[in-house]
């Protein structure tokens, strides 16, 4: 263990003992939990999850989105400092690697570290807790707004140990934030497993944007866990379009009457990849609207996982809930999975989900050829077409712009063997 | 649901409707007849000796014995959203059977107190009947054959001679044992084989009796055929067992249905159903399954844990289930279609309605083998009071089921707020050329419709009865006729009192 661990204050070491005491009894998930149903872990099976050592660097692309004022850089899951930038934030406002928090102020940490997503049921947060040593703290005040995108870039240096960052997001009543992540992993291997703790507060309003566009040899887990407070707003979109496995899975609870969730998302699966996401929206209180937009595209020997729930607990009336997805299967070996679930034990409520998978609509390609455009460019527009239908669920313009080169990208290097994620850095 | 609600036949008149409410559970009384019961409590012996007293063959008695060894490594299957104790399967009578003098030549040999039950449950036991039955001005409807199965046994089949006229076999699946064991022994436990599932394990050890058909190559069956299962005795589990071959270019429509009285104490009924469709062969399967579902506090009933299967073997066959589930205190019940032929379809209606304390956890899987392969799933599940229903389905595509399609259409709609309805489908693809659809919607019956209703002076209850029933109507519609009235005034009766 490394000095930081051995200095921090008691009640960190016993939440880390919890956890890897936790993480030592269940063992990782099988394919007979439920949640895990469709995603195996036996590649990870002899892996060590002792984190890398710290000390190697790997230079930083370019920020993803333009009018990004502020970007915490983080190399084999540790705060690297030298290569962020913090700009001017409003006062109050503390925006930082937990580590240095942790050393400095722990006291502003603890009332928020453990509290949304709880070990008990999950061994990869139990895993995660177990070596809970750095990541991100942003807490926002109420009132305030941060108005330019916040990016965290997440980058591994030629290793293939694991990292397990921690994300901890607190917005106080009506406050603002947009966060961007980006996960660009390593060629060398290696797992990311990552938790992510949010809190909002009445009238906040988060926009969540998650690129994962690593090496097929990087995995990547990532558990978030959001609570929306009374009236505020949760918007997630997550870009799958890289890592060998990439699991999300993602649970909001809505708390209080008035609070929306919006979690959309798109995975472009090719090669031998394979794509999970798993989201639960808890509706505990009346008044409460949902939505799921969420689309797929699989390519040669590629496997995606979609499980959606909706939760309605008794005496969430009015409850409002939607869920879509929309999946496209490319080739004889592609394979998807789906498993939208509705769970409703209040009446007055309107809740529906739908779920499509099918190939490209050969009358529409017929069309295209028809117009003299040749087949594979055909393809690529109708697919272009349909991932652009997902992307339009995000509603800040300049975020869309890059997600939307990110897709292409993929979409490019689709047909190409060794293709290199790095190159949807910039 | 839309505004525009078709007015579909209100049950019959008002008046009957009421006088039909009051009755509750109108099948929950007990004949009282001599039965004869094997030992409480399951063993090898409980085996034997059932299988002794159906002077079974060598190799069926190893089947069953098999299939109890097999049992008892097994747990009974968890993952259902249901919530009830464990059961004590020692707890049981596994065989009983209304006394009698060896078999019954005629129907004048079954016990009468027997046919007075039948004839309170309003089956057409009797051919005359049935004839007096038919309503005027549908004469050219076809009669139906039926095969009764009170408790363990089978007590007399109707319509043998213009069925075997037509080459149709149709009897007792004891007396197929004695008489066709070629048959039975192909096709016994190639759908659901005896590991399947604790329950369909269960079933395969101590199963008693439960109706077998065989459509020969080419015959259309001339009736329909129907099995009408009743649990009298206490205590007694019903284990029975279904086979259906249709055999090339064959069609059947094959109609079942339930009662058993009303006990404090929950029953279990654990069947099987096995259907073979081979080439061009199309099986219509209808289930009207009205079980004693326990009182309005959640006390009694039954547990229904059904293994319900059809195998579409040949290219261009079919099989199609129908279920309108109302009664049962629990529901386990997946009715599947294995779509192994090419070209084959697979279709699948369900209404299930949870009042009170009832729990449904009920659907299908659609398992897309052959190309060009078709299946198309609708459920109407509908909960009030405590009543708590799950559509739990899977659609799976295979990698050689090139252009496979499925439609699936799921909805659900809640009365009162303490109810709760769940949709949990699987679907997984595994062929590009497939297209899945799938829709689930949740509502509850909106005030606008209620007042629309009530304003047009129907009372809360025939409104909420003419509303579900248009809700179910895509299922209704798939039901025989004889079946579709039956189902309708189920319906109504099973909300009773879920509304105002």
């Amino acid at each position: 263990m490394s000095t930081a661990l051995s200095t921090s204050p008691v009640w960190l070491s016993a939440l880390r003992a919890e956890g890897a005491a936790r993480f030592e009894q269940t063992g990782l998930p099988t394919q007979r939990q439920e949640a895990w149903k469709y995603t195996g872990l036996n590649r990870l099976k002899s892996f060590g999850f002792e984190p890398s050592p710290a000390g190697s660097s790997v230079a930083a692309p370019l920020i993803l989105v333009e009018g990004t004022a502020h970007r915490l850089v983080f190399v084999n899951g540790r705060f690297d400092a030298a290569q962020s930038t913090i700009g001017t934030l409003p006062k109050d406002v503390v925006l930082t690697g937990l580590a240095d928090l942790l050393r400095n102020q722990p006291e502003r940490v603890e009332p928020l570290l453990g509290k949304r997503a709880q070990a008990g049921q999950r061994p990869m947060v139990a895993l995660n807790t177990a070596w809970l040593d750095d990541g991100v703290v942003l807490i926002v005040p109420r009132g305030v707004a941060v108005d330019s995108p916040i990016e965290i870039t997440f980058l591994a240096g030629d290793t293939t140990a694991a990292c397990h960052p921690r994300l901890i997001i607190s917005l106080g009543d009506n406050a603002e934030a947009v966060l961007v992540e980006r996960h660009l992993g390593s060629a060398a291997g290696g797992l990311a497993n990552q938790v992510a703790e949010i809190d909002l507060g009445a009238g906040a309003n988060l926009r969540h944007y998650v690129l994962h566009a690593e090496p097929a040899a990087s995995m990547a887990v990532e558990t978030v866990s959001a609570t929306v407070g009374r009236d505020a707003q949760y918007r997630c979109f997550a870009l799958t379009a890289g890592g060998g496995l990439v699991r999300r899975e993602v649970e909001v609870s809505l708390q209080q009457p008035g609070a929306t969730a919006q979690v959309d998302g798109a995975y472009l699966v090719d090669g031998e990849r394979h794509s999970d996401t798993t989201i639960l929206i808890d509706h505990q209180a009346a008044h409460c609207s949902s939505r799921q937009t969420q689309k797929g595209v699989i390519d040669d020997d590629g496997r995606a996982v979609f499980q959606g729930k909706i939760l309605v607990r008794p005496g969430a009336q009015k409850t409002d809930g939607y869920q879509l997805s929309q999946t496209l299967l490319l080739s004889p070996q592609a394979e998807i999975d789906v498993k939208p679930e509705l769970e409703i034990h209040a009446d007055d409520v309107k809740c529906s989900h739908g779920a499509t998978v099918g190939r490209l609509d050969a009358d529409a390609l017929f069309f295209l050829r028809a117009r003299g455009i040749p087949e594979a460019e055909a393809r690529a527009l109708l697919i272009q077409g349909f991932i652009g239908g997902a992307l339009y669920e995000i509603d800040r313009p300049a975020v869309r712009e890059s997600f939307g080169l990110a897709a292409a990208d993929w979409l490019r290097g689709r047909s190409q063997p060794s293709r290199n994620a790095e190159s949807t850095a910039s | 649901m839309d505004g525009k609600t078709e007015i579909v036949d209100l049950p019959e008149s008002n008046a009957e409707f009421r006088a039909m409410a009051d009755q509750k559970y109108k099948y929950g009384f007990v004949t009282d007849i001599e039965s004869e019961t094997a030992p409480k409590g399951l063993s090898e012996d409980t085996i034997r000796f059932i299988s002794a007293k159906k002077d079974e063959p060598e190799w069926l008695l190893e089947w069953r014995l098999r299939a109890y060894r097999a049992w008892l490594t097994m747990e009974d299957p968890e993952w259902a959203k249901l919530d009830f104790p464990a059961i004590d399967f020692q707890d049981a009578y596994y065989y009983s059977a209304p006394k009698q003098k060896a078999g019954p030549k005629s129907l004048d040999e079954v016990d009468p107190e027997l046919l007075r039950t039948y004839e309170k449950l309003g089956i057409p036991l009797r051919e005359q009947e049935i004839l007096a039955g038919v309503e005027p001005g549908e004469g050219e409807r076809m009669p139906i054959a039926v095969d009764a199965v009170f408790d363990s046994v089978s007590v007399a089949t109707t319509f043998r001679k213009v069925l075997s006229d037509a080459g149709v076999i149709f009897c007792p699946i004891s007396e197929a044992v004695q008489n066709h064991p070629e048959l039975v022994r192909k096709y016994l436990g190639s759908v659901v084989p005896y590991s399947d599932n604790s329950y369909a394990t269960l079933n395969s050890a101590v199963f008693t009796d439960g109706s077998f058909a065989y459509i020969p190559p080419g015959v259309r069956c001339p009736m329909e055929l129907s099995t009408y299962f009743r649990i009298n005795a206490k205590n007694t589990g019903q284990f029975e067992r279904t086979l259906i071959i249709a055999d090339k270019g064959s069609y059947v429509s094959y109609l079942e249905g339930c009662t058993a009285p009303q006990r404090d104490e929950n029953q279990l009924h654990a069947a099987v159903v096995e259907l073979v469709a081979l080439d061009d062969a199309e099986i219509k399967y209808s289930t009207v399954q009205n079980w004693y579902p326990g009182d309005e506090n959640g006390k009694g009933g039954i547990y229904n844990f059904v293994t319900k299967r059809g195998a579409c073997r040949g290219r261009n066959s079919k099989i199609s289930w129908t279920q309108v589930e109302t009664g049962s205190a629990i529901t386990w019940k997946y009715p599947s279609c294995i779509l192994q032929g090419d070209n084959s379809v697979g279709e699948f209606y369900s209404v299930a309605i949870t009042n009170n304390f009832q729990q449904a956890d009920t659907g299908t899987k659609m398992i897309h083998i052959g190309k060009n392969t078709k299946s198309r799933i609708i459920s109407k599940g509908i909960s009030a009071g405590h009543g708590q229903n799950t559509y739990r389905g899977l659609v799976r595509v295979l990698p050689r089921a090139e252009g496979a399609r499925n439609y699936t259409q799921c909805d659900s709609l809640l009365i009162g707020h303490t109810s709760g309805a769940h949709t949990v489908p699987y679907i997984e693809s595994r062929n590009a050329s497939a297209t899945i659809e799938h829709e689930a919607t949740t509502a509850k019956i909106s005030d606008d419709q209620l007042f629309y209703c009530r304003q047009r002076g129907l009372s809360t209850e025939d409104a909420v009865a003419l509303i579900v029933n248009g809700f179910c109507r895509e299922v209704m519609q798939k039901l025989p006729m004889e079946f579709a009235v039956e189902a309708q005034k189920l319906i109504g009766i099973s909300l009773e009192g879920s509304v105002g």
